[in-house]
């Protein structure tokens, strides 16, 4: 078998590229790979670009049109740069009855930004989210793919602190 | 499939099985609202407006998605429908903004006739509305987002109907928006079906938005005046300070052979007509080369008197008359006719898109495909050509027909048209290879480089058990020959000849040649035609590349132009026309015009009645829908030049009760001897003469006298069906060894010749500004 990248100018990383060039052969249509793709794409560049969206349309075949069809039907798609830390409060019931709200707005000044904002260094974003399934561990917060649950404000302040301690340690 | 019997509202109805409901309902009269459904298009169903009442389903289902089946009871109005339905558009209107007395769609909304029909006239909500401006999606497509209910027949017309796919949806739930490709604007063939199919008012057209109300308009059914497809299109009118301006062309009767499509410039090339820098009055040139306006009369006196003059001095044959492809039959007939018979020359052309006589002397009995024949084709051959972009018509059928009925297309071409998309197997040769692979389909196998492809592709048109061959202007003379002779050898086999405009089909038919009469009998057989044709002179005449060769040489006396633009088509030096007389018939200043002497200002396609061929032989009704001051139909400046010329235009028109008396060649026999042979036609058909010069239909009986193909049932054209001529019944020679004059105009979806040129909306869109491959003239 050839190891030719299908896409020698592609904006991703080699390992994410030959991932992709699998993955549209992995379905009878090669649509079908889109959700997959652009879910892996957004874990590398962090959201999805302008090029994002124009190399995944390119490599199953349909418009960037459709890419954006998608994208916009999935709240977990995001065409918008978000801080290196996501910061996603459940308020749907079981958290709602738990201090969901009331955290997600000590989250809000806590951090000093709005609903789906970013802090000014890059560090946090905010976002209200509909059930992340930990209704069980009720309220729950999640930040990037880490669940932190059963939070009050207090608690939520100290994972606050340990993602910038971590951002700061990052950036040294 | 076998039918089934089910019962609606207490009738017994009968439909195939897999009927969908809402078919079956409507094709027995009975009608079930919806918004969302519309045949031919994937089921959405978006709207629950349809919903019915089957017997033992506990809740409401929606007929257009539900399948008949046998023993099925329906019911399709109750209280409890009805209160359904009212829901349904009272949710509807929930942030509609029921700006109905300024929208465009008010009068002709299908939400607004449901909301009367089901009278939700109140609401519930208090909600605030949420507003959002109006976007400008392209020159011609606008789009008001709290107008749109979310249908998305636009999204699916575009996508499946078209193949363009320039719509989307975004968001999701109540949240959803419709969303161009280009994020703030569209690229796409801006055909303007989005706008047709759209239910209410939230896509509306660039030129047509906020100019009148639709209930101010008269619609006039018509054919269009680009391509050779020949669409109806319905152009609504209003009355105008200088006549009738045409403010919309749209497809609102859908009943032409174009189905539901309409391409740009059906829709919206219209505007050439109402421009203000048209020809109104009538023009001579002086002695110092200015242009002075003059009367009608003086015109048309001065204009007749030279040519009675060079006629007499220097004879016919000093004369040069060119057609248009863009005038009806009866004008293009009398226009040949007058050449011949008045000015007494056979010098007579246009300009040729398409090879047609050797396409009638290859047919031969073969048969010719009608344009609706695409629509049920079984299998099509597609050689040549670009119907997306020359044909719009019938690519939609093509589309259509592979996309519902499963057919089988065979594009074979040198570029990678985008036909290809629908084609079961493409084959992709060179430019020249179009004569060799006919030789290879033949069987030839050295013809054509065999490869896998091309084999298979040969193997699979041979199966086929009827198929449609339809050819560009790549083939002419004896590869026309070739390609009928292959397909005589399978079975079922209709053809198609595609020629570039309106009635460039019309033009050749009604022998707009130098060397071959109405319906293509040669000029040399002129008897044939009896008495109006009989004492021409037996030689052909001069081509159009001749004329102007002639002219060059300051041979060429005169020269009648009648709605063409040759000097630009030809890229004609206009000093060539130094010494030559020029007559110039046009609605523009075009660089023919320019150099005429006298300028006839004409009226358009859509000014005028009479009838029209698209380049399939479908006959066609042409109706006046708009009027301009100060223009007048080729067909009246004909009879009146060929007044002026002191000609008897009782044999030019056939009008009045007393007609052509001539012997009908039998010497025994009731029918021997001299007679009114007109008249006996006019009795037999159980017609009238026609009172006028002007009537076109005066023409229109002498040529379904003499053309034998064109004899169809006059009845069902009147009634502006497209009637398909007997285009077997042509019998001539082959003429493979006439020289080729054709010259394809490579018109684009947004060009169309010199006319295009001053349609402001072709030329607006921003896909026409792509640089093109060939220069339209």
């Amino acid at each position: 078998m050839s190891t030719q990248p299908a896409f020698p100018n592609t904006i991703f990383s080699p390992a994410l590229a030959a991932r992709f060039d699998r993955l549209v052969t992995l379905y009878p249509v090669k649509r079908s790979a889109m959700v997959p793709m652009l879910l892996y794409a957004q874990d590398e560049v962090g959201y999805l670009s302008e090029a994002v969206i124009g190399e995944v349309a390119a490599r199953l075949g349909v418009s960037e049109l459709d890419v954006r069809n998608v994208i916009s039907y999935y709240s977990l798609l995001r065409t918008k740069p978000v801080g290196k830390y996501h910061v996603q409060v459940c308020t749907n019931i079981s958290c709602m009855l738990r201090g969901g709200n009331e955290l997600l707005e000590h989250c809000r000044r806590k951090l000093n930004v709005e609903n789906k904002g970013v802090t000014p260094d890059g560090v946090f974003s905010l976002e209200e989210v509909e059930c992340i399934g930990a209704c069980s561990w009720a309220p729950a917060v999640q930040v990037n793919y880490d669940f932190h649950e059963n939070l009050t404000p207090s608690s939520m302040d100290k994972v606050l602190a340990e993602y910038r301690a971590k951002a700061q340690n990052g950036a040294k | 499939m076998a039918d089934v019997t089910f019962t609606v509202d207490g009738r017994k109805l009968t439909a195939p099985a897999g009927t969908l409901l809402i078919e079956a309902c409507r094709a027995h009269g009975i009608e079930i609202p919806a918004f969302c459904y519309y045949p031919g298009l994937s089921l959405q169903a978006a709207c629950r407006m349809c919903v019915v009442r089957l017997e033992k389903v506990p809740k409401l289902q929606t007929a257009c998605t539900t399948p008949v089946a046998e023993g099925m009871v329906v019911t399709t109005e109750s209280p409890e429908i009805a209160q359904a339905r009212k829901a349904t558009i009272e949710l509807l209107l929930g942030n509609h903004p029921l700006d109905c007395p300024v929208c465009d769609a008010g009068g002709e909304c299908e939400l607004q006739d449901m909301t009367f029909r089901y009278g939700a006239h109140e609401s519930k909500f208090v909600e605030i509305k949420q507003h959002r401006e109006e976007q400008q999606w392209s020159p011609v497509v606008f789009f008001d987002r709290p107008r749109c209910i979310l249908c998305y027949r636009c999204v699916r017309v575009c996508g499946e109907g078209m193949d363009v796919w320039a719509l989307g949806i975004q968001n999701r739930g109540a949240g959803s928006v419709i969303a161009p490709n280009k994020q703030d604007h569209l690229e796409c063939e801006e055909c303007g079906m989005c706008i047709d199919i759209c239910p209410v008012g939230a896509l509306t057209s660039g030129p047509y938005r906020y100019k009148t109300r639709p209930w101010e308009m008269s619609h006039v059914g018509t054919v269009c005046a680009h391509c050779g497809d020949g669409c109806k299109t319905t152009l609504g009118v209003r009355r105008a300070n200088d006549g009738m301006e045409i403010v919309r062309g749209d497809n609102r009767d859908k009943s032409g052979i174009n189905g539901d499509f309409l391409c740009i410039k059906g829709r919206y090339g219209f505007d050439f007509a109402n421009r203000e820098d048209r020809l109104t009055q009538p023009l001579i040139r002086q002695e110092n080369g200015e242009f002075k306006a003059v009367s009608w009369f003086e015109a048309i006196e001065y204009a007749g008197k030279r040519l009675r003059e060079i006629r007499d001095a220097k004879g016919g044959a000093s004369i040069g008359v060119i057609g248009s492809n863009r005038t009806t039959n009866e004008e293009a007939y009398l226009l040949q006719k007058f050449a011949r018979t008045v000015l007494g020359t056979n010098n007579v052309d246009h300009h040729r898109t398409a090879d047609y006589p050797a396409f009638a002397a290859a047919l031969n009995g073969k048969k010719e495909a009608s344009l609706r024949d695409f629509n049920a084709a079984k299998a099509i051959l597609l050689l040549g050509n670009d119907p997306t972009e020359q044909h719009p018509g019938l690519a939609w059928q093509i589309r259509t027909s592979v996309r519902l009925h499963g057919a089988r297309l065979y594009a074979a071409n040198h570029e990678l048209i985008k036909l290809r998309r629908q084609a079961t197997s493409f084959l992709h040769i060179r430019e020249g290879d179009y004569a060799a692979l006919i030789g290879y389909l033949a069987g030839d196998d050295k013809a054509l480089e065999s490869n896998g492809v091309a084999r298979a592709f040969r193997e699979a048109i041979r199966k086929e058990e009827s198929l449609l061959i339809v050819f560009g202007a790549e083939f002419r003379g004896r590869e026309i020959e070739a390609l009928t002779k292959f397909g005589a050898s399978l079975s079922n086999v209709k053809f198609a000849c595609l020629g570039d405009y309106a009635n460039s089909r019309g033009a050749a038919d009604m022998g707009l040649y130098p060397d071959l009469l109405p319906g293509y009998v040669p000029v040399s057989a002129a008897v044939q035609l009896g008495e109006e044709y009989g004492a021409l002179p037996a030689r052909a005449g001069l081509d159009l590349v001749q004329m102007f060769d002639t002219a060059e040489r300051g041979e060429l006396a005169a020269l009648y132009v009648v709605a063409a633009n040759p000097v630009s088509r030809y890229g004609i030096d206009p000093a060539s026309l130094r010494n030559t007389f020029v007559i110039a018939q046009d609605m523009f200043m075009t660089e023919t015009a320019r150099l005429a002497n006298v300028i006839l200002p004409a009226a358009n396609l859509y000014e005028k009645s009479g009838t029209v061929t698209n380049t399939f032989g479908d006959l066609q009704l042409v109706k006046k829908a708009a009027d301009r001051g100060g223009v007048r139909t080729d067909f009246e400046l004909i009879v009146r030049l060929a007044t002026a010329m002191g000609a008897d235009v009782k044999k030019l028109v056939p009008f009045g009760k007393q007609g052509v008396r001539a012997d009908f060649g039998q010497a025994r026999g009731a029918q021997s001897g001299e007679a009114d042979r007109h008249g006996v036609w006019l009795a037999a058909h159980h017609l009238e003469p026609k009172l006028s010069p002007f009537d076109p239909f005066a023409i229109f009986d002498e040529i379904q006298r003499l053309v034998p193909a064109y004899d169809v049932p006059r009845l069902d054209l009147l009634a502006g069906n497209d009637q398909h001529l007997h285009s077997g019944l042509v019998q001539i020679a082959n003429a493979g060894a006439r020289r080729d004059l054709v010259l394809p105009s490579n018109d684009t979806l947004f060009s169309s010749g010199t006319l295009g040129r001053y349609s402001r909306t072709l030329g607006s869109v921003m896909e026409a500004r792509k640089p093109a491959e060939t220069a339209a003239d």
